[in-house]
C-alpha cells in the first residue's frame, strides 16, 4: 500500500503558553478533496504554516508521500509539491498577471512550455481580460483568482486553500466552489472555509478542527449531524 | 528580427544614443569637460549597481558607498604594489562582490528585515571610514602602498591596456572605457532582469513569501543581486581612482551613500536609465552651484530631493514614460477618449 499523500503524526505548535496546535495525527490520500472547519482560533491557519514550513512544530512530524519534510524550507516544500493559496492574496502587486503565473510555471517548465501553461490557466480561470493588468489594480475577487492560477501553474501535487471564496459576491462563490471540483480532478486538495452552504456544495470527507485538536472527521452528514460540532461552531451560526 | 526592435525600441534608442556620443564626445568637448563627463559615466555605473538591488531586488542599501569605497581601495593597494592595473582591477571587482555575498549571506539567511539591512550596511561602511580615517602616518600600510589616513592616497597609477602596463590610458582612453563599461553594465542588466533569475528576482522584491511557496530560494536570489550590485559598485570605484589618481576615506562616508539614493530618487527606482540620467544631472548641478557663492549647494540638493519625495515619489522616469507621454498621445485623439483609467487612484503604490 502507498504512503497517504499527506500525514501528521502527534503535530503539535505552541507559541508561548498558547497551544495552538495539539497532537494532530491527520492523513490525506491522493485524489481527495478534504474540507477543514472550526471556529476562529482553532488552529487550522496554524495547521497550514505547519504543513508548507513556514513555520516549525514544537513536536511531531509531517510526511509528504512517506518523505518526512518536518525540517525543510518553505521553499523546498514547495519544490516537493505542496501549494498553497492563503487567506490574504499573496500574489506580486506591482506584476501583471501574465507575470505572476509565469514566475509559477517557470519554476518547472522552460521557454514555450512555461508560456502555454501560463495560457492554459487564463483560460480555466478566464483570466484574458486583465491578463496584463497589474495584480495590484484588480478587484479581491478576481486577485483570488489569480493566486488561484498561480497556485495551479506551480501544478503542485498537494493542494492548499485558506478560505478560497472570502470576500467574493454570491455569483463569485458559485464560480470558485465549480473551479475547486474541476481542480479536484487532478490535484487533491484541503480547504480551510467558513461559509457552510459553500462547504455544503464541494465537500465530501469533512474535519472539524477545535482548539488545536481534531474534534472529529467525517462525511458531510455525519459531521453536520454531529451534537459536539454542533455545540462549537454550527450552533452559533443556526441560532443566528 | 522588425518586431523584436520595435518591442525593444527604448533600448535600441539607448544604444545608439550611448555610442554615438562614446565616438563624439571627445572630439566635441575640450579635456576639461571631457573629464567631467568621464565622471559621470563612472557614477552612472555606481547608480546602476544600487538601482539595480533597490530597484529590482527591494534591497536598501544604505551603505552602498562601502562597496564603491573598497573597490577604490583594493584597486589603488593593488596597483601600487603589482604596477599593471589588470590584475588590481579584478581585484578591486572581486572584492567588494565577496564583502556583498558574506554580508548578504548573514543578512538574507538570518531573514532579518529591511530596516536592519539599511542599519548594517551603513554601519559597514562607517566602520570602513573610520578605520581608514585613522591609518595615517608610515606605519600603516599595506605592501608599498601607504593608506595615508585622512590624507588619503596620491599618485595611484591609472589604468593601462591590459597587460601592457606601459600603455597607459589618457584622458580620451579614460573617456571612451567609463563610456563602454557604462554601456555594458547598463546592457547587461537589462540582460539579467530578462532571465528567469531577473524576473524571480522583481518578483522576490513584490512577495518574497510567495516566491518561496513556488519553490524558489528567495535568500539565495537576493544574495547573487547583492553581490552583483557590490561588484559594479567596486568597479565604478576602481574607475574612480585610476580617473582621479587620488582616493581619501570620503569614498565611504555617509554623504557618498545617501549621494547614490538620491540619484535613484531623482531619476527613478525601479528603471535602469533614470538613475543614470539622475546621477549626471545632480552630479552637474552640484558643480554647477559649487562655482558660485550664493546658495550652499546641500541646501540646494536637499530641496530637490524633498520636491520629489513629496510630488514626483517614484522618481523622473517614471513621471515621463507613464504620464508625460500618454498624455501627449492623448492630445492626438479626441477629447473624449481623454479621460484614462490611469487618471484613477491606484492602489498599492505607494
Amino acid at each position: 500500500m502507498s504512503p497517504p499523500l499527506i500525514e501528521t503524526r502527534g503535530l503539535s505548535k505552541h507559541f508561548g503558553g498558547v497551544q495552538a496546535v495539539r497532537d494532530v495525527n491527520f492523513s490525506l490520500d491522493e485524489g481527495e478533496l478534504r474540507c477543514l472547519i472550526g471556529p476562529n482560533g482553532a488552529g487550522k491557519s496554524t495547521f497550514f504554516k505547519l504543513l508548507t514550513g513556514q513555520i516549525k512544530p514544537s513536536s511531531g512530524t509531517v510526511l509528504f508521500r512517506g518523505t518526512d519534510i518536518t525540517h525543510l524550507q518553505a521553499h523546498e516544500i514547495a519544490r516537493l509539491g505542496i501549494g498553497i493559496k492563503t487567506q490574504v492574496p499573496s500574489v506580486f502587486n506591482g506584476l501583471s498577471v501574465r507575470e505572476n503565473l509565469w514566475i509559477a510555471a517557470a519554476r518547472r517548465k522552460r521557454g514555450k512550455a512555461a508560456n502555454h501553461e501560463v495560457d492554459a490557466n487564463v483560460e480555466r480561470l478566464s483570466l484574458g481580460r486583465f491578463v496584463d493588468k497589474p495584480v495590484g489594480q484588480l478587484a479581491h475577487g478576481q486577485r483570488q483568482w489569480v493566486e488561484l492560477g498561480v497556485v495551479l501553474c506551480a501544478d503542485p501535487g498537494l493542494i492548499l486553500l485558506d478560505e478560497p471564496a472570502a470576500g467574493m459576491t454570491e455569483e463569485e462563490r458559485g464560480r470558485t466552489a465549480e473551479l475547486i471540483r474541476t481542480i479536484n480532478r487532478e490535484h487533491p486538495m484541503i480547504v480551510v472555509e467558513h461559509d457552510m452552504s459553500f462547504i455544503r456544495t464541494i465537500a465530501r470527507k469533512i474535519t472539524v478542527f477545535d482548539r488545536g485538536s481534531i474534534l472529529m472527521e467525517g462525511d458531510v452528514a455525519q459531521v453536520f449531524g454531529n451534537q459536539a460540532v454542533r455545540d462549537v461552531y454550527l450552533g452559533k451560526q443556526v441560532a443566528a | 528580427m522588425r518586431t523584436l526592435l520595435r518591442a525593444n525600441w527604448q533600448l535600441v534608442a539607448v544604444g545608439i544614443v550611448g555610442v554615438a556620443l562614446s565616438i563624439a564626445l571627445p572630439f566635441l568637448l575640450d579635456a576639461f569637460a571631457l573629464l567631467q563627463i568621464t565622471l559621470y559615466a563612472i557614477f552612472g555605473i555606481l547608480a546602476l549597481s544600487l538601482a539595480f538591488i533597490w530597484g529590482y531586488g527591494g534591497i536598501l542599501c544604505f551603505g552602498h558607498s562601502a562597496f564603491f569605497g573598497l573597490g577604490a581601495y583594493a584597486y589603488a593597494v593593488a596597483v601600487i604594489n603589482i604596477g599593471e592595473s589588470t590584475g588590481p582591477a579584478l581585484i578591486a571587482i572581486a572584492l567588494p562582490a565577496a564583502l556583498a555575498a558574506a554580508l548578504g549571506y548573514f543578512m538574507f539567511y538570518a531573514r532579518i528585515s529591511d530596516v536592519y539591512v539599511g542599519v548594517i550596511t551603513l554601519t559597514v561602511t562607517l566602520i570602513f571610514y573610520n578605520v581608514i580615517n585613522s591609518t595615517a602616518g608610515p606605519k600603516y600600510h599595506i605592501g608599498d602602498a601607504l593608506l595615508g589616513g585622512f590624507n588619503g592616497m596620491p599618485n595611484v597609477p591609472t589604468l593601462n591596456i591590459p597587460f601592457l602596463p606601459d600603455e597607459t590610458l589618457e584622458p580620451t582612453g579614460m573617456f571612451v572605457l567609463s563610456a563602454i563599461a557604462l554601456l555594458l553594465t547598463y546592457f547587461g542588466l537589462h540582460a539579467v532582469l530578462r532571465t528567469r533569475f531577473g524576473r524571480v528576482l522583481v518578483a522576490v522584491r513584490e512577495n518574497e513569501q510567495r516566491v518561496e511557496f513556488l519553490g524558489y530560494d528567495a535568500r539565495l536570489h537576493k544574495l547573487i543581486a547583492f553581490s552583483i550590485g557590490g561588484a559594479l559598485a567596486g568597479l565604478a570605484g576602481c574607475l574612480f581612482v585610476a580617473w582621479g589618481n587620488y582616493v581619501s576615506p570620503t569614498v565611504f562616508s555617509v554623504v557618498q551613500s545617501a549621494q547614490i539614493i538620491i540619484w535613484i530618487m531623482v531619476g527613478g527606482a525601479g528603471t535602469l536609465l533614470g538613475p543614470v540620467l539622475g546621477s549626471g544631472a545632480i552630479s552637474w548641478l552640484t558643480v554647477a552651484i559649487g562655482t558660485q557663492q550664493l546658495v550652499n549647494a546641500n541646501v540646494v540638493l536637499g530641496a530637490i530631493l524633498l520636491i520629489f519625495v513629496l510630488a514626483v515619489p517614484r522618481g523622473a522616469a517614471p513621471m515621463v514614460t507613464e504620464r508625460l507621454v500618454p498624455w501627449l498621445l492623448s492630445l492626438r485623439r479626441p477629447a473624449a477618449d481623454r479621460a484614462s483609467p490611469r487618471d484613477l487612484p491606484q492602489e498599492g503604490r505607494a
